[in-house]
């Protein structure tokens, strides 16, 4: 069987074989179909000659094997250091392989690369600056997925995941009117305790376009509303598209890049239409990335930026309460020790790691912040990072990554953790959930508004 | 033969060897892509050449980088090694001799001592690097015949210039090795992995212009790498 009825070399592209890919639990036919999955060769090597230059050619040839980017990879770390964890031994034996077999490789091979790339690196670029030659594996797994991806090699939930993006334009089924109904709920319930909020859909040329993530409507709408609570507080001139509001990407963790550009096009797009000063995106990493720092690659913008400023919201956050906009109450700052996860996906892929240490000189009590060690651009992946979180079949994996992101936390003593970025937070739920160590954690937005200085007005009537 | 080899070989020799390094060079650039890349190198340059100096010079400092601070050992070896293969041929005082009778120019010469020094420190520090590509199952997995040849390469004008500089045997003999093995070296160095002599910098320049420009460069944070 060339190509299977659910595994095929196909993108989903219909909401039909969406759903009939969904209805298969576990995707156990999906990778039974796998099993027998014919590799396009001649495809995947005319592939290869067409994007593999400069960069990642020079990179698989000049590697040194000297092996300093073993001890860089946290998976390498947590797995009792097995050489079969060391970076360039993971690259080397998987898309070296298929260069240097110009293609001509066979299904439990390919089955094997896809393990590799999506069980043994979170694309979470750390080695990449321990070693010498530059070599950045968080890099050269995302091509290798692309190149596994392209030929139906692609783990089940990331299937659906870009499939998601493609028929939805959403990583979960939020359609259009699913997210402005998701606004005008949250606008009303929000309004009775903040009076005057509101959560402007598709408004004009204001100062603030704001973007989130599609879990936000779909399990947490409560983030919804805390955003808009913050922006109202703040007095900012804000709205939300109608279109174009998601701004994560499974599909770059799938290596759907076709898809990429397509999903943050339409993003790029509300912001033509809307005219905003500028964008501003929610607590999440690798939507970030998927937006500001790749997305202007995928859709061919020379100048490699969005088509306005396009910010994270740590860096709202910061400029807010600089600013003075927001107004933390210093007796309700956090005063228990309290640590922070920098998230690869915007400290190490965006340099954003001091910003977030401003934020936390406004909210915590001075003396109470801990740091992990190491951080900023030299931390630890969650260990959930790259789509790991959500591929069922490597949960096991997954969890042994998790144990670093828990040691790290364990030595800071901290109880509580700060995470603004989805996944992180995510990996640090599932963290807990596995390893019970006892801690807490939280996105910004929630602990903020705990501790904001409300000016009088904008208190409910009746409260007085 | 021995004026074929330091004739018209030699000649030959740094035509094809640094010709083709200077090849290398330019089709890494012109293989640069923005799109595939990610990263635009054109429309911020400034940000660009700063982070690719940045990243070169972090990483030819001993203490530059992280990397190297955490792991003195390897570290120490690395330069050693690496200073010694590279100085050590440019500088020595019989080099320049014959740079001087074939072009009429030379390059200051090093104290004889401290040529002997640096050759010994080259090869030295070359066994143990390979000693620890057999010792530690994290370069072990990595190391292929092709590593260990290219070591041999590398390592083998110099044990025959010191053999040929001690007199140890037949001295013609030795030194006719070293200067075919010299050849051979200069030869190798663009069409293997050698030519990282010029790839590190390129490489090295590419990865630093990414994180000038787009991984957070132009958000005024420097990466400490
Ligand atoms: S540190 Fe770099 S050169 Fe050394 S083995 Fe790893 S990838 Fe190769
Ligand atoms: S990118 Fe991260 S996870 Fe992947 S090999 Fe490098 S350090 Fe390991
Ligand atoms: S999930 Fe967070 S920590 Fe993990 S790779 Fe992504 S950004 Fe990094």
């Amino acid at each position: 069987m060339p190509e299977g009825i659910l595994c095929n070399k196909t993108p989903i592209k219909t909401d039909e074989q969406l759903k009939l890919t969904l209805s298969d639990s576990r995707g156990t036919k999906y990778y039974a179909e796998m099993l027998e999955l014919e590799v396009d060769s001649d495809a995947l090597w005319a592939l290869v000659q067409k994007t593999l230059k400069s960069r990642t050619k020079t990179w698989l040839e000049i590697c040194a094997h000297c092996g300093l980017c073993a001890e860089s990879c946290f998976l390498y770390q947590v797995n009792g250091r097995t050489p079969k964890q060391v970076p360039s031994y993971k690259i080397q034996s998987t898309l070296g392989q298929i260069v240097k077999k110009k293609g001509k490789v066979t299904n439990e091979f390919m089955r094997h690369c896809m393990d590799v790339a999506w069980s043994q690196c979170t694309c979470c670029n750390r080695c990449g600056m321990y070693c010498p030659h530059g070599i950045d594996m968080g890099v050269m797994f995302s091509y290798l997925r692309g190149l596994l991806y392209s030929q139906g090699f692609v783990p089940w939930e990331l299937k659906i995941g870009s499939g998601m993006h493609r028929v939805y334009r959403a990583q979960m089924d939020v359609t259009t009117e699913d997210w402005v109904e998701t606004c005008e709920w949250m606008a009303e319930e929000t309004e009775e305790e903040w009076p005057g909020l509101e959560i402007p859909v598709d408004k004009q040329d204001a100062d603030i376009m704001y973007t989130c993530n599609a879990r936000e409507p779909k399990h947490y709408p409560e983030d919804v509303a805390e955003a808009a609570i913050l922006f109202h507080v703040a007095g900012e001139n804000w709205t939300v598209p109608s279109e174009g509001w998601e701004q994560t990407s499974l599909s770059m963790f799938a290596g759907d890049w076709e898809c990429c550009k397509d999903n943050v096009q339409n993003v790029y797009d509300a912001i033509e239409r809307l005219n905003p000063k500028r964008a501003i995106g929610t607590e999440c990493g690798h939507a970030h990335r998927a937006t500001v720092i790749e997305g202007p690659y995928w859709t061919g913008r020379p100048d490699g930026l969005p088509p306005r400023p396009y910010i994270h919201y740590v860096e709202w956050l910061a400029e807010a309460l600089r600013t003075g906009k927001l107004k933390i109450d210093p007796a309700k700052r956090i005063k228990e020790p309290v640590t922070l996860q920098d998230s690869c996906n915007y400290v190490r892929n965006q340099g954003l790691k001091d910003i977030t240490r401003e934020i936390i000189s406004y909210i915590v009590e001075p003396g109470f912040f801990v740091e992990m060690s190491p951080n900023k651009e030299h931390n630890y992946c969650c260990g959930g990072g790259g789509g790991f979180n959500g591929i069922g079949m490597y949960r096991e994996q997954r969890n042994v990554a998790l144990r670093k992101k828990m040691d790290q936390i364990l030595d800071t003593g901290c109880k509580l953790v700060i995470a603004p970025c989805h996944n992180c937070w995510d990996a640090i739920r599932d963290l807990e959930e596995e390893y019970e160590i006892g801690i807490r954690w939280s996105f910004l937005k929630p602990l903020v508004i705990g501790m904001l200085d409300v000016p009088e007005h904008m208190l409910p009537k009746d409260e007085e | 033969m021995y004026d074929f080899l330091t004739g018209p070989m030699l000649w030959l020799t740094f035509a094809v060897s640094f010709g083709g390094l200077l090849v290398r060079v330019v089709l890494y650039i012109k293989g640069l892509s923005q799109q595939l890349d990610r990263v635009a190198y054109r429309a911020h340059m400034s940000y660009g050449l700063k982070g690719a100096f940045n990243s070169i010079i972090s990483f030819l400092n001993p203490i530059g980088a992280r990397v190297w601070r955490i792991r003195p050992g390897f570290t120490l070896m690395f330069f050693a090694f690496h200073i010694g293969v590279v100085i050590t041929p440019i500088f020595l005082i019989a080099h320049n001799v014959m740079l001087q009778e074939n072009l009429g120019f030379s390059l200051p010469a090093l104290p004889s001592g401290v040529a002997d020094f640096l050759t010994w420190m080259a090869v030295v520090a070359g066994l143990l690097l390979t000693l620890r590509r057999v010792a530690f199952p994290e370069v072990r997995i990595l190391t292929t015949g092709y590593d260990y040849l290219m070591m041999v390469i590398t390592l083998a004008p110099f044990v025959t210039g010191l053999i040929a500089r001690y007199a140890i045997g037949d001295y013609q003999f030795w030194l006719t090795a070293h200067i075919i093995t010299g050849e051979i070296w200069l030869l190798s160095l663009p069409f293997t992995k050698l030519s990282h002599v010029v790839l590190f910098f390129m490489s090295r320049a590419q990865i630093g212009m990414d994180y000038g420009i787009k991984r957070g460069g132009m958000k005024g944070s420097s990466l400490s790498w």
